[in-house]
């Protein structure tokens, strides 16, 4: 009798701690009719919303802007971005700015359900309350867009989402951190919060959280590798500040190549941005470096390796064009130089392999853009495997990269080529 | 296709059709180009009475050969991709009256055809058109009076069809046998026998083009799919930027690449032979990094260009001046516009075939004038006219004055250096969007008044430009004799006059307006070549034009296409301006703060086509993305050819225009140009095609033809940038539009 | 000698394996389908299809080909028997100069064939990396829709 009191004590209190920690109020519905904001505070809000690439993930391809829809492949499943236009029944008319600051904090939606931190609310919660409410009005002043939620792709498990309070409670550290003075302040302020940087590039751990100790490590996103932040000063050239603002806020680092892949919308994102702010995230990025380690540029032997010939022909054909000292793009526009090339010296060849395999996009609006073909359905996995050996020691001056066949095919098989 | 042909005098049109064309012509002419008896495009007037290109080509003969072998039609007009071919084919079948078939078609050949100077201006159909139109007639009627006195029956009981006169008794005469009793060497009447339009079964008609059929399924279309026995294929090496010289070049490793037959090196002009393309530019890639080049003088740069060409030495042309009124004492409406230096863009690199055989120098060309080339070609190669031969064949669409006439003298130079064999010369694309003549940038300046009753009084407008006409007139003007040891220099550049205009095509606005003043100021030197590129001068002026007519109407509340039509005074303006706008549906009610709607209207170079348009654009402010939705154009050109063609042209011209005015600038800095390839120099793709262009004829049967190649260019222009200046609420100035603020893209 | 089988026909080619497939199409099987437009993969002037796939021939290297099949717009149809894609063209009179149209049709051509039914979207999704500069993209869009929709043209 005893003993099972002291039970139903224990799973009482037990229910009501987890209750606790898996219950979230709903919060109270507005009217729907947004109260217009002055043009200051919408102008200061755009530059938030821009800073933090809102509208990256809340546009679905060849949809309305922050209408939400796109779709954000994870390990565990395809969630879909929610619609934050101010539209009553499918956006985020009906809510409050307590509501909506309470997302960005806490990861929890308006009616009290757990957001999935695809959204990355552990680095909002950094930012201040000023720019969480300036942001908010610049929302608030779009145009309400009728978009109902598309329903997420994952496993039963991944759909109970009360369980995501104690994901919460090993990776969410909620408040803001002061925006502090100086330019790395500032600029760890904006790469911290409204940036998230750290959601690329930094290792993320079996159930999807930031591993711990690991900051800017590095990851793999979307089948590109997000290379680390803290070891950009060991590249084979070294990156400057005025490098990392160039590249950063026009896409292209004349010493070190373009910007590809998942990296592609941000730069066009922060070119939106003031190029103060812009500075002060490559302040605080050039901050972070780890101090250099032994370099292993082992030169490579000078027999040629297998492949190399081969790759030889298929670069004179299919690229030289282009990236041959004596293409128009490389003579006369000071494209970088391939040797120069991030993607070529990396650790993987795994952006260099989507980089061919993908080619870079041409931009939405026509505007002066670097572009590279696709060439997935010009090059088979054995050609990419040669043109890499070629590329590797003719340009990288380095020993082969090892296991390129096992990236080909993981790139080529992940669905991100275009069809 | 909208017939609209209550409005024209039925009692004129025998007259018209007979003559209206040599009055209209003859009236439109000033007087300082007959004075010279050289029309616009670069023809000697012989025959200043005749109508269209007869008045350079009076012999019958000239156009219209008949004998046992069939009928052949030449023309000196060549097809640029815009129909030509198969509208003069309708034409001379038409007024011969036989099957198209039944003609073989010549086109611009200096050892063949009539010399009608350039494909150019939208002139072909008004000038070779209606060559062909009389000369046909009038031969037609010369056969039908052989006939007649042959089978001694009058002309009225004889009926000519496919080649044969019938009488109606039965009898019956071929053309060929016919021919036999006339002399066809004979110059052309002014005036041509009567046709009642009504009878026309081809004219009118949308015959499909004859090349289409061919281009889209892998035949010889164009002088890039030539391959003359034992050609050789070769390739050019240019200087980074006009105006930089050749410091080193050691050929010697690159002569023993393989396949390599010869390298060219004279002066700055390099050249290298092979026996197959890729080679020759595997060679060419060689030598590029072989050579080693001086500084090239330094450019104004983007942002500064017209800043300079307000500077620069400038020769004033006063284009037009009235004063029939008290100036107006309201406030001035002012405002300044801008347009950058644009490519021609052809999607297939210019190229050239030429072959040096027998003393004569054949070349193979795409250009717009084969005779002018000739006489370049010579005078670069120092042989006399005859022995250089210039035979059309058709290559990507040019839109004005590209490289195609340069191409051939590279095609020519290198030919030179192998006697006897044939050379493919293709140039790569940087070549084409480096070296082609760019269509000038150019700043205009307006000032304009309304009276008290809100009409306009004073209108005061200059503009500043570099030429727009650097055709071949001789050997300079080609540029790889510039680049020779012994370079030739180009001939001075001298605007094309009015009413045709130049960098002041379209200039004077087609309103009634009392004071009027319009000046433009010709500025010669600058660092880019720039030529002909499709409408010239009109773009922006019509745009300066019509968003200043725009604004005005908007300043007294009135409706800017009522607005237009207050100001204007001939009935076929009129005309299409309330065709388009009803089509349209104007005045636009949208209510979507996102979208507007914009009118325009010209009538290119205020004697010929008539085009007026109505746009609705959108704009999205989160992404800064701007979109033409729809666009809807009324044309009148007069009598129409072939309806379809005449709508293909147009709605190519509006896609176009929209390309130029929205995204299109050639980038470059102090020390470069950056528009060498797509990349750098984006141009429309179909992610911004609108949804939806209509284009309605007017057509105007018996009345001239007058063209319709250029007619969109200015007025599509102007729609898309006042619906694009409605939508974010201030007016945009600057072409391209997308290239400035608010939209800064660059 | 390189083996590569063209429109179903194999044939020895003689070209070093770096020359792109552009230029072995013109030169040395002397085929005028794929046209020279920038020989970079930005303009689709020389777009062929390899094994399904539309490619620029202008950056394939003839040794990345190996045993796949090419088709150009020869093997599409001929003047007497187009294909139902080519008459549409030729129906909607979708050329002007036509320099960039059996580019077009080849693009056109790889996405019907593997999406008998495409909307509107997805087709000028699709056709983005094609350029016109003679603004023909109307009929174009015309011509490729009408065969989308399964009319005959
Ligand atoms: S020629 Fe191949 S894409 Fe332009
Ligand atoms: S039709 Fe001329 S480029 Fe397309």
């Amino acid at each position: 009798m005893k003993r099972r009191t002291v039970l139903l004590a224990a799973s009482g209190v037990l229910c009501a701690v987890a209750f606790a920690i898996m219950w979230r109020p709903s919060l109270r519905e507005t009217t729907g009719t947004p109260i217009p904001a002055d043009a200051a505070t919408i102008a200061r809000g755009a530059r938030v919303v821009a800073q933090g690439d809102c509208i990256v993930c809340h546009t679905a391809r060849e949809g309305t802007s922050y209408a939400g829809g796109y779709g954000l492949k994870t390990p565990f499943g395809t969630i879909y971005s929610t619609n934050i236009t101010p539209d009553a029944a499918t956006g985020i008319g009906r809510w409050s700015v307590d509501a909506f600051r309470r997302a960005l904090r806490h990861g929890v939606s308006r009616d009290g359900h757990f957001l999935y931190p695809a959204f990355p609310y552990v680095h909002y919660t950094r930012m201040a309350d000023a720019d969480i409410d300036d942001a908010y009005a610049f929302l608030m002043s779009r145009r309400p867009v009728d978009a109902p939620p598309r329903k997420n792709e994952l496993p039963l498990l991944f759909r109970l989402r009360p369980s995501l309070a104690f994901w919460n409670l090993l990776f969410l550290k909620s408040g803001a951190v002061p925006a502090g003075r100086g330019v790395v302040e500032r600029g760890r302020y904006l790469a911290e919060g409204a940036g998230h940087c750290a959601s690329c590039h930094t290792p993320l751990d079996f159930i999807g959280g930031e591993e711990h100790g690991k900051p800017y490590d590095g990851a793999t996103v979307d089948g590109w590798d997000a290379p680390p932040l803290n070891r950009l000063d060991s590249a084979t050239r070294p990156w400057t500040q005025g490098q990392l603002v160039d590249y950063l806020s026009t896409g292209v680092a004349s010493e070190h190549g373009a910007a590809a892949g998942p990296m592609r919308p941000v730069v066009d994102n922060l070119s939106k941005l003031p190029r103060a702010d812009v500075e002060a995230i490559a302040s605080y990025v050039l901050s972070l470096q780890k101090p250099r380690g032994v370099r292993n540029d082992t030169p490579v032997n000078p027999s040629m390796p297998a492949g190399y010939a081969e790759g030889a022909s298929l670069f004179a054909g299919g690229c030289a064009g282009c990236h041959e000292p004596s293409a128009p793009m490389m003579a006369m526009e000071g494209r970088p130089s391939l040797d120069m090339a991030t993607s070529i010296h990396a650790d993987t060849p795994r952006n260099a392999i989507q980089t061919i395999v993908n080619g870079i996009g041409l931009p939405d609006e026509p505007g002066v853009s670097v572009y590279m073909p696709s060439f997935d359905d010009a090059l088979s996995n054995r050609d990419i495997a040669n043109l890499l050996v070629y590329l590797r020691v003719r340009f990288g001056k380095k020993e082969p990269w090892r296991a390129t066949n096992k990236i080909i095919e993981e790139v080529g098989k992940d669905g991100s080529a275009p069809p | 296709m909208t017939r609209h042909d209550d409005r024209v005098d039925i009692s004129r049109r025998a007259f018209i059709v007979n003559g209206a064309l040599v009055v209209a012509f003859a009236t439109m002419a000033p007087a300082r180009l007959l004075a010279q008896k050289v029309d616009t495009l670069g023809t000697v007037i012989l025959a200043p009475n005749l109508p269209g290109s007869l008045k350079s080509n009076p012999f019958l003969d000239a156009w219209i050969k008949i004998d046992d072998s069939g009928i052949t039609v030449c023309t000196g007009k060549v097809e640029l991709g815009t129909g030509v071919r198969t509208a003069m084919l309708q034409i001379a079948a038409e007024q011969l009256s036989v099957r198209p078939a039944l003609i073989t078609l010549v086109t611009a050949d200096t050892a063949r055809t009539p010399d009608e100077g350039y494909t150019a201006g939208s002139h072909s159909m008004a000038d070779g058109g209606t060559a062909l139109f009389n000369a046909a007639a009038q031969v037609r009627f010369l056969l039908l009076t052989a006939a007649s006195s042959r089978l001694g029956v009058p002309v009225s009981r004889l009926t000519a069809k496919d080649g044969e006169i019938r009488a109606d008794d039965g009898r019956k005469v071929t053309y060929a046998e016919a021919v036999k009793d006339i002399q066809l060497h004979r110059q052309a009447d002014a005036t041509s026998p009567a046709v009642d339009p009504k009878t026309f079964t081809l004219i009118g008609t949308s015959l499909p083009r004859v090349d289409i059929p061919g281009k889209v399924t892998g035949g010889a279309a164009y002088v890039q799919d030539m391959r003359l026995p034992g050609m050789l294929h070769a390739r050019v090496v240019r200087p980074p930027l006009p105006g930089a010289r050749l410091k080193q070049l050691d050929v010697t490793a690159v002569e023993k690449l393989p396949g390599v037959v010869r390298v060219v090196v004279d002066g700055d002009f390099i050249g290298v032979l092979a026996d197959d393309e890729w080679r020759a530019i595997v060679a060419a890639r060689a030598l590029t990094r072989a050579a080693g080049w001086t500084a090239a003088p330094a450019l104004p740069g983007y942002a500064g260009i017209h800043a300079a060409l307000r500077t620069l030495p400038a020769k004033v042309y006063p284009t037009a001046s009235r004063s029939t009124a008290p100036v107006s004492t309201k406030p001035a409406f002012t405002c300044t516009h801008t347009k950058q230096y644009v490519q021609h863009g052809s999607i297939g690199p210019s190229c050239a075939v030429a072959q040096l055989a027998d003393g004569t120098m054949t070349v193979w060309t795409h250009t717009q004038g084969v005779y002018p080339l000739r006489g370049g070609l010579a005078e670069m190669l120092g042989v006399p006219l005859d022995k250089v031969h210039c035979i059309h064949v058709e290559g990507s669409g040019c839109y004005g004055h590209n490289g195609a006439d340069d191409v051939a003298a590279d095609a020519a130079l290198l030919a030179r250096a192998v006697p006897g064999q044939p050379v493919r010369v293709q140039w790569m694309r940087d070549q084409e969007q480096l070296w082609e003549p760019y269509g000038p940038a150019m700043a205009t300046d307006l000032k304009a008044t309304l009276d008290d009753a809100g009409n306009l009084r004073d209108w005061n407008f200059a503009l500043w430009s570099t030429p727009h006409n650097e055709r071949i007139v001789n050997a300079g003007r080609l540029a790889p004799a510039t680049l020779l040891a012994k370079p030739f220099v180009s001939a001075p550049p001298v605007p094309i006059p009015n009413p045709e205009g130049d960098a002041d095509r379209n200039a004077v606005p087609p309103y009634r307006i009392p004071n009027l003043d319009v000046t433009m100021n010709f500025v010669p030197e600058m660092p880019f070549r720039t030529s002909a590129m499709r409408s010239l001068g009109a773009h922006i002026n019509v745009v300066s034009i019509e968003t200043t007519v725009d604004e005005l109407a908007r300043s007294v509340g009135q409706d800017p296409v009522d607005f237009r039509i207050r100001h204007l005074d001939d009935p076929r303006a009129v005309e299409v301006i309330r065709t388009a706008a009803r089509e349209f549906g104007w005045p636009y009610r949208g209510t979507d703060d996102r979208k507007a709607a914009g009118f325009a209207f010209s009538r290119y170079k205020n004697i010929m086509g008539y085009f007026a348009i109505a746009v609705e654009v959108a704009y999205d402010p989160d992404t800064n993305a701007v979109r033409l939705l729809r666009a809807v154009a009324a044309i009148d050109c007069g009598q129409i050819v072939n309806p379809d063609g005449a709508r293909n042209q147009i709605e190519g011209g509006i896609l176009q225009s929209t390309s130029w005015t929205l995204y299109e600038a050639v980038d470059f800095d102090e020390i470069q140009v950056h528009s060498n390839d797509w990349s750098g120099y984006p141009i429309m793709r179909f992610s911004q095609v609108p949804d939806e262009v209509s284009v309605h004829i007017v057509d105007r049967p018996g009345l001239p033809f007058l063209g319709a190649a250029e007619i969109a260019q200015g007025p599509t222009a102007a729609a898309v940038t006042i619906a694009l200046s409605r939508v974010m609420g201030s007016p945009l100035r600057d072409l391209p539009l997308m290239r400035h603020a608010p939209f800064g893209r660059t | 000698m390189i083996e590569l089988r063209v429109n179903g026909v194999l044939h020895q080619v003689e070209a070093g394996p770096e020359t792109p497939l552009l230029y072995v199409l013109r030169n040395d099987l002397r085929m005028n389908g794929a046209k020279f437009g920038c020989g970079m993969g930005q303009c689709g002037a020389c777009t062929v299809i390899v094994q399904g796939k539309p490619v620029f021939s202008c950056v394939t290297p003839l040794s990345s080909i190996g045993a796949r099949e090419v088709v150009t717009i020869e093997g599409l149809g001929t003047l007497a028997h187009p294909s139902p894609l080519q008459a549409s063209f030729i129906a909607h009179q979708a050329a002007q100069c036509g320099y960039c149209i059996s580019g077009m049709i080849m693009r056109a051509q790889a996405l019907l064939a593997a999406n008998p039914h495409p909307d509107e979207a997805t087709i000028r999704e699709h056709m983005e990396p094609n350029l016109c500069r003679c603004g023909t993209h109307m009929r174009i869009l015309a011509a490729i829709r009408v065969v989308a929709a399964g009319e005959h043209a």
